[in-house]
């Protein structure tokens, strides 16, 4: 359909009255450019509405069984604090007679993130990795915010831990977040 | 000298319109409108790209200590706002039923519900309407109670022999929220053994 409207009149000064050919195709240059505005517009506004989600899978609190606790070891198992204005401390093992003491550290990549990355690798090193490997517990005081809690399990999910757990914080652990 | 030949320089469009219009049509149809929200939160930002469920699902939003709840499809609604009559001992009409239908998120006491229906329906998700709904007084929290409601309805309504339906809850908490409110919505949800639910969050566009 593409029309190359070639001059096929003939020679010049020839003035012969003909009746126009009529251009039968529209103009459609407009009505493009208004459809691809739409569609992008519909399509940055589908995929960006759309709110993403953390699947949380909480322990049941009521009668568990003792076959089906999960037994933790001590030297696997880190504890991660959060508090106040950003606080962040963990440990290692028991909170009365921790492997590693109580340490602050930071959020994002230069801080909990190396550590997580340490642990997990030092463990590998002794074949333990997966559900074996490091076990996260993670306190948080009512003080601190809910994006801590949700930084912290982005963490997780970066790091790769793969048993973790949110818990309540004891009196003693408030203590040296205040 | 010949002389050039002057050509048209108009191209055929007429394929491009359709191909665009067949694409506009796709995603006018395939997007959803955005639901009107009576308390708008900050989500806080993750790297995980999980989608959240858009249907059968309670979303329980929690900013500034108050707590304004969602839930999924019409019919949903309107069998979980009978049920709740039926437990406040609150007669809703077929009007009010179906204002309530309307409603994709409230945040008010069940006894006052009936004067929220009665606002004109271009008012009706005003801020000012919707303190909240409460959940903090262990005597009369209506949190649990719709949680519960609306998980019976799911589970009643459709369940089949084969498969067992399950209410999904999502927690929608605002960034700046103070963990201990989110932790008090999450003990009220353990404490019905909803064990598993979503968080829901935005996307994460800065560096990690």
């Amino acid at each position: 359909m593409a029309e190359l409207n070639i001059d096929e009149s003939g020679k010049k000064g020839k003035k012969k009255v003909r009746s126009k050919k009529q251009n039968a195709g529209v103009d459609l240059t407009a009505m493009v450019d208004l459809a691809f505005l739409l569609i992008t517009f519909f399509m940055l506004t589908t995929s960006l509405s759309q709110p993403q989600s953390m699947d949380l899978q909480m322990p049941d609190t009521k009668d568990v069984e003792d076959i089906d606790k999960t037994v933790v070891g001590e030297s696997n198992t880190m504890t991660i604090l959060l508090g106040e204005n950003d606080k962040l401390t963990y440990y290692m093992g028991m909170f009365t007679s921790p492997q590693e003491e109580p340490t602050d550290s930071t959020y994002g990549k230069d801080g909990i993130r190396q550590v997580l990355l340490q642990k997990i690798s030092n463990l590998r090193a002794q074949g333990l990795t997966g559900t074996e490997g490091l076990i996260v517990i993670i306190k948080a005081t009512d003080d601190a915010t809910y994006t801590n809690m949700i930084d912290i399990l982005d963490e997780m999910a970066i790091t790769g831990v793969a048993v973790y757990a949110i818990n309540d914080i004891t009196d003693a652990e408030k203590e040296i977040m205040q | 000298m010949a002389k050039m030949k002057k050509q048209s320089m108009r191209i055929d469009m007429t394929a491009m319109c359709d191909v665009s219009f067949l694409l506009l049509t796709f995603f006018v149809l395939t997007s959803t409108a955005k639901i009107p929200e009576v308390y708008p939160v900050d989500l806080p930002a993750s790297t995980k790209e999980t989608k959240i469920p858009t249907d059968d699902i309670l979303t329980i939003t929690v900013g500034q200590e108050n707590v304004f709840i969602g839930l999924a499809g019409r019919e949903d609604r309107i069998d979980a706002l009978k049920r709740m009559g039926k437990e406040y001992n609150i007669e809703f009409t077929e009007e009010e039923q179906s204002a309530f239908a309307g409603m994709e998120n409230f945040g008010v006491d069940i006894r006052e519900m009936k004067s929220l229906l009665a606002v004109p329906q271009s008012e009706r998700m005003k801020k000012e309407l919707h303190p909240g709904v409460p959940y903090q007084d262990s005597l009369n929290n209506q949190l649990a109670s719709w949680v519960k409601i609306a998980r019976e309805s799911s589970y009643i309504r459709k369940s089949t022999d084969e498969k067992k339906n399950f209410l999904k809850v999502a927690i929608k908490g605002d960034a700046n929220e103070r963990f201990g409110t989110v932790k008090e919505v999450i003990d009220i949800l353990q404490g019905q053994r909803q064990n598993r639910f979503y968080l829901v969050t935005g996307l994460r566009t800065d560096d990690f």
